[in-house]
């Protein structure tokens, strides 16, 4: 008889540990701690420079801010509900929803790169001014993590189409995907920050 | 989790964001802006963390690690915009 995982056995406690690996725990700390930090940093420099921000940040696109959001909680939301079809031994339904997260992922990169495009062709750079030191790095640093995330989705993609994971191995697919929800949360503090708050 | 339950998560998460959206099409400004801001992605955050990432049964200790980043980063960012404010 197959023994059913520790997490699903009735009237059991709050699980002692996080889903997934204990050192990807460490390492989405770790990471948010460096964007925590970044995003003080946007906020205490705007108050030096208030009607800067609030005139640069009138010269981002919303538009596409807002369907990025849309896009990375999707692909959250995908990636959530891969997990939960492995969990449930329905690995080929749970490689599909982690290709809808990684589509997902790819229209957020190639959406933002639009947006790099337009703000590069009129010839803003790092050096334009400081709004816009903030907004190229902070979200290029998280373009970069949008980019791990990916390539961490299309190896599990591709194990868990070989059926690598299931309900007695999730260890995996679980970490994983909290990689790729934290890129997720750190979105959303990001974008009204960012595009929104004046 | 269920998979209605992270449906009605996806559907909470993206009207908040149709909320974000259009409070800056707006131009709304302020601090009442600025908090009403601050509790949708404080309450987006929650939801991501407890539902997506699944720390809604675990040990308080890690639900409340992440929460904690989410409640220190939003009073920074108030406390910056307050001090913008003055």
């Amino acid at each position: 008889m197959e023994t059913q995982p520790h997490s699903t056995t009735p009237h059991a406690g709050p699980a002692a540990a996080p889903p997934g690996d204990l050192a990807i725990w460490f390492f989405i700390l770790a990471e948010l701690l460096a964007f925590g930090v970044f995003f003080a940093a946007y906020a205490f420099a705007r108050a030096r420079h208030v009607e800067l921000f609030n005139e640069m940040q009138q010269t981002l696109d919303r538009q596409a801010g807002a369907l990025n959001t849309v896009l990375l909680i999707t692909g959250s939301w995908c990636v959530a509900r891969a997990v939960e079809a492995v969990g449930r031994a329905r690995s080929h339904t749970g490689a599909r929803w982690l290709a809808a997260g990684i589509a997902c992922g790819g229209g957020f990169l190639v959406v933002k790169g639009f947006e790099y495009a337009a703000k590069f062709g009129a010839g803003i750079n790092l050096s334009t001014n400081t709004f816009y030191m903030f907004y190229l790095s902070l979200t290029f640093f998280h373009f970069m993590h949008v980019i791990l995330g990916l390539v961490i989705l299309i190896a599990l993609w591709w194990k868990t189409r070989q059926g690598a994971y299931g309900p007695a191995d999730m260890n995996g697919i679980e970490s994983g995907a909290a990689y790729w929800h934290m890129v997720d949360l750190v979105w959303i503090v990001l974008f009204p920050l960012v595009y929104v708050m004046r | 989790m269920n998979t209605r339950h992270l449906n009605f998560v996806l559907v909470v998460l993206l009207l908040a964001t149709v909320a974000t959206f259009e409070i800056g099409e707006r131009g709304v400004a302020g601090p009442l802006a600025m908090a009403t801001l601050l509790a949708i992605s404080f309450v987006k955050g929650r939801l991501v963390v407890l539902d997506f990432m699944g720390l809604r049964g675990v040990k308080f200790f890690w639900r409340g690690l992440l929460l904690g980043w989410l409640l220190l980063v939003s009073t920074l960012i108030a406390v910056a915009y307050w001090i913008a404010m003055k």
